[in-house]
């Protein structure tokens, strides 16, 4: 496998949400906004590449029987300190995410990753991989965290809870359309709220599962017929084939 | 300590913040132990032993050790040790008293350690009601009737998901919704239920 194929593996091919429904805890509780998707996304990245890489620089000196502690230990470590900084740089997304921070710890897609990956390969390609897997994550949360927040405020906010900007600013928004034919028209106030909600979590999810295999069993389907049809042309092939050959054994026969 | 607020405490943490529909803690077990009702039942079983367990010790931990000796930042590597080392110590108990009770929850065993729900609720005793002035043992007893009810709402929750999904297999679903999307969409209507008891506290 290449380094960029490595990299490039979690987005769809083998993105942990999507495809192996790893990590669905925090897919479902921190969803209910962009911006809290994109920070948990982005502090699972980091919690997944620092451990990746010293799990895959000490994995000689861990002894096999007691690997799956000492994992946790390391991938522990790297949470409180992720934990510890959110809660000093950035408290409003502290806040948002509560109990799901210190949760990162279980995350199965970081123990995946340690077990199936960085034990068995170097340093460089572990790196790459959590680095990549991390943020096939973040795609994931983030297709999640927009659906769900456009469909209950009909727009997108940046700047609630990540401490980059001074105030929130709306990326996008309904009413920027709407209000070109009529002034004063507020989506929030028609928005489905439900979808903030714990059950959206869920129903949002499902639909945007289905949705996906919708999209595979289509393109099952078309790799089906391609191949049905590739079978015919070459039995026609071998139909003439067999043909031409009858032929020219009957001129010979004449002759 | 009266009464009425063990039963708040027990209600509360099985139905109204149901831990599956509310908190979203533990959905990998219920995504994926859920098939049979039999394997349900077992692996809710085993949740809520360890969880009661889990809860005592930890609570116990972080009030006579980490908060006396000034280092409550540490509290999640020692959690997530306590339960995995609890984990196996009573798999191996278990499997040397009781051969029946080992022969139906064994197997769940080494899945709980990453299960979210019992390190959620070690983590959520800690943050609502763990505070340096309340007795000891008033807040241990909280504590474990907290987790009494937590456990007592994921087996809920896990047996009628998994008699859902009996008949959902037998059932004709449309393609693109057959498997994982059509559960997630019948837990969401159960959560919209859940939803609905919000109020009776």
């Amino acid at each position: 496998m290449t380094k960029k194929a490595n990299f490039l593996k979690g987005f769809l091919k083998e993105n942990p949400i999507f495809v192996f429904l790893l990590g669905m805890c925090p897919a479902l509780a921190v969803t209910s906004t962009f911006e809290t998707s994109l920070g948990m996304g982005l502090l699972v990245v980091f919690v997944l590449t620092m451990s990746n890489i010293v799990i895959a620089s000490v994995k000689q000196w861990i002894p096999n029987d007691v690997r799956t502690p000492a994992y946790i230990v390391i991938i522990a470590t790297f949470v409180t300190v992720v934990k510890m900084l959110t809660e000093a740089y950035a408290v409003d997304l502290f806040n948002a995410l509560g109990v799901f921070l210190p949760l990162i710890v279980v995350n199965c897609l970081i123990l995946g990753r340690a077990e199936a990956f960085a034990s068995k390969n170097n340093v460089v390609d572990s790196a790459i991989d959590g680095l990549g897997m991390g943020l096939g994550f973040t795609f994931a949360l983030v297709v999640i965290g927009i659906f769900r927040e456009f469909l209950a405020t009909g727009g997108i906010m940046f700047g609630v809870y990540l401490p980059v900007t001074e105030n929130p600013i709306t990326l996008f928004s309904l009413d920027m359309i709407i209000n070109l034919f009529d002034s004063g028209f507020h989506i929030t106030e028609y928005g489905l709220k439900v979808f903030s909600l714990p059950p959206g979590a869920f129903i949002a999810l499902g639909i945007i599962l289905a949705i996906l295999q919708f999209k595979k069993s289509q393109k099952d389907k078309k790799a089906a017929v391609a191949k049905m049809e590739m079978i015919a042309e070459k039995k026609k092939i071998a139909l003439e084939k067999k043909k031409l050959a009858a032929q020219s054994l009957a001129k010979a026969g004449v002759k | 300590m009266s009464f009425t607020l063990f039963a708040t405490a027990i209600i509360s943490a099985m139905l109204i913040n149901n831990v599956i529909l509310m908190q979203f803690l533990g959905v990998c077990p219920f995504l994926g132990v859920s098939k049979k009702s039999s394997s349900a039942i077992g692996m809710s079983a085993a949740v809520l032993f360890v969880m009661v367990i889990a809860s005592a010790i930890t609570y116990t931990l972080y009030d006579l050790v980490l908060y006396q000796y000034g280092i409550p930042y540490i509290s999640t590597i020692a959690f997530i040790l306590v339960i995995a080392s609890l984990v196996q110590f009573v798999e191996m108990f278990i499997k040397k008293t009781s051969k029946s009770l080992y022969k139906s929850l064994g197997i769940y065993l080494p899945l709980i350690t990453t299960n979210c729900a019992i390190l959620g609720v070690s983590e959520g005793n800690i943050t609502n009601i763990w505070t340096s002035t309340l007795p000891y043992w008033d807040g241990l007893l909280l504590a474990v009737t907290t987790a009494v009810g937590t456990g007592l709402g994921f087996g809920l929750i896990m047996f009628a998901f998994s008699s859902i999904r009996e008949r959902l297999d037998a059932s004709n679903v449309p393609s693109a919704w057959k498997g994982v999307p059509i559960s997630l969409v019948v837990a969401g209507i159960m959560s919209l239920a859940f939803l609905g008891l919000a109020g009776i506290i």
